[in-house]
């Protein structure tokens, strides 16, 4: 990893049956999470992702890019927009893109990227990794 | 009704050990689809140092969230979780969380702002083995929706 260098965008298919297992994985039962009727309730478009689980989802590009599931030093995300997710086969993507923003002591701090639709639902995403 | 200002800088007893399971850990790795062999599979995650599987970077979120429980049941503090929006997460880690582990977790209310009628609160989540070592330092910021 360089500074500056761009790293090749990673794409995540989300759908209902996901935010399900993330769900009951995860503990977090929010309905907002499963039930377009609360969802709706509460202003949104539909049931939306869980944030936790598009920051998930960016961990998975950060540790392939870095090469190691152990080489995250340092990982943080503001939440700016909901990846609203349709009820169908397809659902819908996230897309993770990353720039490196320094290299310095055998760690390099990546600006991350993560858009649905076209748009941006991260904000501040940046991830410190170890680098051989 | 608002936060109480006086509980920033506070911080919560530690809470009772969370025992980290390594099918835990499998099923978390599977639910956000990770693949790495050393979230599965302990003679992966040995060659790289590690007593067991360790944990996806996101995981601990599945013990502090928990450990936020401690918040909620505070009246006098004033969290209507019915309210919160998930604002930012940051984790800081010393090393992977690792099945076996032992994971107790020391809650610190560490801001609270308001803005635009919304109130920001900034939490600090120090999770430690019970034997003290300390494992990952977890930042959430939950934004109170203000009642209009």
């Amino acid at each position: 990893m360089t500074p500056g260098e761009a790293l090749a965008p990673q794409t995540f298919r989300v759908t209902r049956a996901d935010l399900i297992r993330y769900a009951g994985a995860s503990g977090d039962f929010n309905p907002i999470h499963w039930s377009d009727r609360v969802a709706t309730a509460v202003g949104l478009s539909g049931v939306i992702a869980h944030g936790m689980l598009t920051m998930a989802l960016a961990g998975r590009a950060v540790t392939r890019w870095a090469g190691a599931p152990d080489a995250v030093l340092d990982f943080g995300v503001r939440f700016t927009r909901p990846v609203t997710v349709p009820d169908d086969d397809t659902g819908t993507e996230v897309v993770i893109s990353g720039v490196v923003k320094e290299v310095s002591d055998g760690r390099a701090v990546l600006d991350l990227t993560a858009t649905c639709q076209g748009q941006k639902v991260l904000g501040q995403a940046r991830a410190t990794v170890r680098v051989p | 009704m608002p936060l109480d200002r006086s509980y920033v800088g506070r911080s919560f007893p530690p809470t009772a050990p969370y025992q980290v399971g390594r099918e835990k850990i499998r099923e978390f790795a599977a639910a956000i689809g990770a693949e790495d062999p050393a979230y599965v599979d302990p003679e992966a995650a040995r060659a790289l140092g590690y007593p067991d599987v360790i944990a996806p970077p996101t995981f601990p979120i599945v013990v502090t969230a928990a450990a936020t429980q401690q918040l909620i049941d505070d009246p006098a503090f004033g969290l209507d979780f019915s309210r919160v929006v998930h604002g930012d997460q940051r984790f800081r880690y010393t090393r992977p969380v690792v099945a076996g582990d032992e994971l107790v977790c020391v809650n610190t209310v560490e801001e609270i702002v308001e803005r635009g009628g919304h109130e920001f609160l900034t939490t600090r989540t120090e999770v430690a083995t019970a034997a003290g070592e300390p494992v990952v330092s977890v930042w959430s910021k939950l934004v109170v929706r203000g009642q209009a």
